[in-house]
């Protein structure tokens, strides 16, 4: 699966400087935790998401390590103190270091 | 002591389906129940919220497809950005040109095949699932006008004899627990009426949205039946039956259900 | 009387049995939840580390209806300045297969030490997030929920 998985993205509009906000981020991934067994008994190796890291132009806002106990397509809410306007970028890395990001823009006033 | 409270409380909680049930159990025809009404309020929660709905996941992949151009033309080049409103209502619905009972799936792959020179997709691929929830939930709130007169009476026939017909090492047919028994605790969960409306939906227990087809073989496990294989006429009938016997209903898909 | 003082004594006897047997058992699920979270805190925050209870709320539902899909909220009472700020976040489960389900790592810039995602719950259990403050302090708290099965097992 080299295919962008679906990620979506909910960062406020409008927001002031030094006002906190909440950023929710969501991916499509199964979470697969290795434990599961197929229909044949085979175990069904484990294939999960490790980090996520929201950052703003390099500086890091929230960090997060998943392990095979997080639910399925993972939604993430955490917040950030909004300083001043940039790119903000999401960046996921599976357990074979393989990467998905996507930005968003932070309009501050 | 603390657990009964617990169960206590939640059970209240389920509110609508605990009422008028003991006894004379009123016939989902007469009062269709959806099965959001038997989810605990965090699941249903879960489908109202539009971003934290997984199921949105796949309606927005769909969303996507349907602008994409493939072989002879993307979906919006014919049909245009709102032309999916009000589709997934009508359906399933008998086909003129191909004469015979299509679902929202079959209906997808009829356009694909004969209107943009591409393959049909499987039932249950990822596709076809994202343009499957992508047109459904474009019909969401809308409630269903199925139409089951002429050439579609006969499938509607079939399907009512199958949610009829008792089945599987447990020899249960649909209708036993569906609509004798629908608001009674199975375990430690309370019987639905089995609509169909929320689908395609999400289902915690699968981790993924998945079609109406998918859930009924679910269903047949269940009663440890023999399942029929998705996309069967089988289905097909039963799924006209299920639809027909939900009017009133609003569509809620991607729903989610345990 | 005295005739039955033998009887009254077995009858004691054979009813004490099996009640400690059934105590003893959750006493020992108990035991063993605690031992998996203790166990987990010194594997990521070293040991020998205090751990005070408080300043942490956990939110689960009470009833979950799927085990696979639970939602979480963890929030840590701290003004997130730079001089007072939650530093990591351990979230651990007490009878998961493996007990560390997620951490976070936050700062200043997170301006709020409250997040939530989805996790999934083997069975009934406490699930215990602990936070560990600027000064290297750790403060926890837990919340519990009764994951139920689903009527027809597929």
């Amino acid at each position: 699966m080299n295919e962008q998985p679906t990620i979506r993205l909910a960062v406020p509009q409008g927001v002031l400087a030094g006002e906190v906000i909440e950023i929710k981020v969501m991916i499509q991934h199964p979470m697969e935790s290795g434990y599961r067994r197929g229909t044949l008994g085979e175990r069904i190796p484990r294939n999960i998401i490790k980090f996520f890291r929201c950052s703003q132009e390099g500086e890091t806002i929230f960090e997060a390590e998943f392990h095979p106990g997080v639910a399925a397509n993972p939604l993430l809410t955490f917040h950030m103190l909004a300083e001043r306007s940039g790119i903000l970028d999401f960046e996921w890395t599976d357990q074979t270091g393989l990467r998905w990001s996507k930005q968003a823009e932070l309009s501050v006033t | 002591m603390r657990l009964l409270t617990l169960a206590g409380l939640w059970l209240a909680s389920v509110g609508v389906a605990a009422q008028g049930n003991e006894g004379s159990v009123i016939s989902p025809k007469e009062q269709p129940v959806s099965g959001y009404r038997f989810l605990t309020p965090e699941t249903r929660a879960l489908q109202d919220d539009a971003f934290a709905n997984p199921g949105y996941l796949w309606v927005a992949a769909g969303a996507k497809a349907y602008q994409t151009s493939h072989g002879s033309g993307s979906c919006v080049s014919c049909h245009g950005e709102r032309g999916m409103v009000g589709v997934a209502s009508r359906y399933p619905r008998f086909d003129e040109e191909a004469q015979t009972l299509l679902n929202l799936e079959g209906r997808i792959n009829a356009c694909r095949t004969k209107h943009q020179e591409l393959s049909a997709l499987a039932y249950e691929s990822e596709e076809l699932l994202a343009l499957s929830s992508y047109v459904a939930e474009q019909s969401r709130g809308l409630r269903t006008q199925v139409n089951v007169s002429a050439e579609a009476a006969p499938w509607l026939e079939a399907g009512e004899a199958y949610f009829f017909q008792r089945r599987g090492q447990l020899n249960l047919a649909c209708h036993q627990c569906h609509d004798q028994s629908w608001g009674k605790m199975l375990r430690g969960d309370r019987l639905s009426q089995g609509q169909p409306n929320a689908f395609p939906a999400y289902r915690l227990e699968w981790q993924s949205l998945g079609s109406l087809h998918r859930r009924l073989q679910n269903c047949e496990t269940g009663v440890r039946a023999e399942p029929q294989a998705l996309g069967s006429r089988a289905y097909l009938e039963l799924e006209l039956y299920l639809v027909w016997r939900s009017q009133g209903l609003a569509l809620e898909s991607p729903g989610v259900r345990r | 009387m005295n005739r039955n003082l033998p009887r009254r004594r077995f009858l004691q006897a054979a009813v004490a049995l099996p009640a400690s047997g059934l105590l003893s058992s959750a006493a020992a699920d108990a035991e063993a939840g605690k031992r998996q979270v203790d166990q987990a805190v010194v594997d990521f925050f070293g040991a020998d580390r205090r751990v005070r209870s408080g300043r942490v709320t956990v939110s689960v539902p009470a009833i979950s209806e799927n085990g696979y899909s639970v939602p979480l909220s963890v929030a840590v009472d701290s003004p997130m300045t730079a001089e007072d700020f939650v530093r990591r976040i351990l979230v651990v489960s007490q009878s998961n297969p493996l007990p560390i389900i997620a951490s976070f790592e936050l700062g200043p810039r997170a301006g709020l030490a409250k997040m939530s995602t989805r996790i999934r719950l083997a069975d009934s259990q406490r699930i215990y997030a602990i936070a560990e403050m600027h000064d290297g302090e750790l403060w926890s708290g837990y919340g519990h929920s009764i994951v139920t099965l689903a009527a027809c097992v597929i």
